[in-house]
C-alpha cells in the first residue's frame, strides 16, 4: 500500500480534501477521467489538513471542532475507518490551550503537527500520543508574532527528505522558521520578504511575514519556494535568502503553491486579485499559473476552468500534485469546487462541486 | 485527588453522567449513561477517561478548564471542574450552542 517507485496504472489516484465539515476523499484510478467521492469523515469536524504516509497508506487528518477541541484523526484503511487522538497535543496548564490543528507532515522518523496557537508537536508512534516541540515557541520574537486573517496558526512544515533534523515551519504572521537540529533549536528565515503592511523603511523585518504557503523543490532541498502575503518568492539556499519571482504574475497576492512531482523548476500558483481587493481569482476568470524555470516566466493555465463570474479563491494547503507522469494537478476553492489535471495543468476538469468550504487537497497513490 | 479536611479525604459519590450524542459518536461503545465513583467534575472527567481513553480532552481543555462550548450542570446548575458532586448526583454534559 505505498507510492511506489514506478508509477504502475494499477494503483488507485486519492485525493484527500480536508473541508470545514469533515474530511472527504476522491478516489480515480491511474487514467484519472472519472472520480467518486467519499465522506464526510471526522464527524464531520473542520479537518484543515488531510495527509497520507506514503510508506504505509496511513492517513492522518489535523482539525479541531468547537465543542471538542484539537485532534489528530487517523485512518489505516484509506479512510473506511477513523480514530482519533490528541494525547499530549496540549500546552502548558495556564496558556491559551490550543484551538485547532492546521497541518499534519509526515517526516522520515516523525509525524509533526503544526497548530494553532502557533506551535509545533511531533509523535513518533503513529499519532497516538504527541510531544511538544517546545523550542519553536520559546524563541524570544514569540512575543511579537501576531495573528493573521485566519488566526496565529502554524500551518506548513517541510521536512528534508535526507536529512531529518532540518524542519522549516510557516506561521501566520511570524514567517519561517528553521531548525537544522531535529527542533531544539529555530531560527527565523525571512530575509528578503517583504511585508507590505508596514511602514516604508519597516518592509523587511527578521519576523512578522505572512507567509501563506511553503513548499521544497523535488530532489533539492535547499530550494524552497514560498506563497507571501506580500509577493512569491524562492529560496535556493534553505530560506537563508529569498528572492521575488512575482514578476509576470498578475498580483502578488495568492494562498497556495505546489511542486511538481519531480521537476524543481516547476511551480503552480493561484495568484488573487489582492488582499483588499475581495480576494479572488483576477478578473473573476480562475487560472492556474505556471512556471517551468523556477520563477523567471509565468503561464496562466485557464482550458477548461471557469472564465466568467468565478468569483473564487483557494485556501493555503489546497492545491496539489500527484506523482504520475503525466503529473495530476489539484485545486480545491474555498467556494468548494475541485478541479483536476491529468496533464500538468494544460486541461482541467471540474471533479466536484457543492462541497463545504475546502482547507486542503493532497494526493496518494495506493494500492487496493 | 484528596482533600484534607481534618478528617481525612471525603470518600468518592456514586454519581451518574449522561453524555451527548456527539461525544458519543467519538467514542464507539461509550453509554449514554454511566455511573461514576467521583469527588468532583474534575474528578468525574478522569473517570470517564479510565473508561473511554481521550474523553476528558474532549471536554476539558488544558488551562485546565471545561472547554468553552461544552456545558455541565450537576443537578441542574451550571458547574466548573472545581464543583464538588454529593452522592446520587445528576451530571448532565452537553453541547452548547455553536457553529457556522
Amino acid at each position: 500500500m505505498s507510492e511506489g517507485l514506478v508509477d504502475p496504472m494499477s494503483q488507485r489516484t486519492l485525493l484527500l480534501l480536508g473541508t470545514k465539515k469533515g474530511a472527504f476523499i476522491l478516489d480515480s484510478d491511474g487514467a484519472r477521467a472519472a472520480w467518486s467521492l467519499r465522506g464526510p469523515f471526522c464527524e464531520t469536524w473542520p479537518i484543515n489538513h488531510v495527509v497520507a504516509d506514503p510508506a504505509t497508506g496511513t492517513l492522518y487528518g489535523g482539525g479541531g471542532n468547537e465543542w471538542f477541541g484539537p485532534a489528530v484523526w487517523k485512518s489505516t484503511d484509506l479512510g473506511r475507518s477513523w480514530t482519533h487522538s490528541s494525547r499530549g497535543l496540549a500546552y502548558a496548564a495556564g496558556e491559551t490551550p490550543i484551538k485547532s490543528v492546521w497541518t499534519v507532515a509526515v517526516g522520515r522518523d516523525a509525524l509533526y503537527a503544526g497548530v494553532e496557537p502557533a506551535g509545533l508537536f511531533r509523535s513518533t508512534d503513529g499519532g497516538e500520543s504527541w510531544e511538544h516541540v517546545s523550542a519553536l515557541t520559546e524563541h524570544p520574537t514569540r512575543k511579537d508574532w501576531q495573528p493573521g486573517g485566519g488566526g496565529l496558526i502554524l500551518h506548513h512544515i517541510v521536512t528534508d527528505p535526507t536529512d531529518p533534523q532540518k524542519i522549516w515551519v510557516a506561521i501566520s504572521t511570524a514567517g519561517v522558521f528553521f531548525s537544522a537540529d531535529g527542533g531544539a533549536s529555530w531560527a527565523p528565515r525571512n530575509r528578503g520578504t517583504r511585508q507590505d503592511y508596514a511602514p516604508e523603511g519597516q518592509r523587511y523585518p527578521e519576523i512578522g511575514q505572512c507567509v501563506h504557503a511553503l513548499v521544497m523543490a523535488p530532489g533539492m532541498p535547499g530550494r524552497l519556494y514560498q506563497q507571501n502575503h506580500c509577493g512569491m518568492y524562492r529560496s535556493e539556499d534553505g530560506g537563508e535568502n529569498w528572492e521575488s519571482i512575482e514578476a509576470g504574475l498578475p498580483s502578488t497576492f495568492g494562498f497556495p503553491a505546489a511542486v511538481h512531482p519531480r521537476d524543481p523548476d516547476t511551480l503552480y500558483l493561484l495568484p488573487l486579485n489582492g488582499d483588499t481587493a475581495g480576494r479572488y481569482v483576477p478578473d473573476a476568470k480562475l487560472a492556474v499559473w505556471r512556471t517551468r524555470d523556477r520563477g523567471t516566466k509565468w503561464q496562466a493555465l485557464r482550458r477548461g476552468l471557469p472564465q466568467c463570474n468565478a468569483y473564487v479563491g483557494a485556501l493555503r494547503q489546497a492545491m496539489a500534485t500527484d506523482r504520475r507522469d503525466p503529473a495530476g494537478v489539484y485545486v480545491g476553492t474555498s467556494t468548494g469546487q475541485l478541479y483536476a489535471s491529468a496533464d500538468e495543468g494544460e486541461t482541467w476538469q471540474s471533479i466536484a462541486e457543492h462541497l463545504p468550504p475546502i482547507l486542503s487537497v493532497e494526493a496518494l497513490l495506493a494500492d487496493d | 485527588m484528596t482533600e484534607a479536611n481534618g478528617t481525612g479525604p471525603r470518600p468518592a459519590s456514586r454519581v451518574r453522567v449522561t453524555l451527548p450524542d456527539a461525544l458519543r459518536r467519538l467514542f464507539p461503545g461509550s453509554e449514554r449513561a454511566v455511573w461514576l465513583d467521583a469527588r468532583t467534575v474534575d474528578e468525574a472527567l478522569d473517570a470517564l477517561d479510565a473508561r473511554w481513553q481521550g474523553m476528558r480532552d474532549r471536554l476539558c481543555d488544558s488551562r485546565p478548564a471545561i472547554r468553552r462550548h461544552i456545558r455541565i450542570f450537576v443537578n441542574g446548575d451550571d458547574a466548573t471542574l472545581a464543583t464538588r458532586l454529593a452522592p446520587e448526583a445528576d451530571i448532565l454534559v452537553m453541547t452548547a450552542m455553536s457553529g457556522g
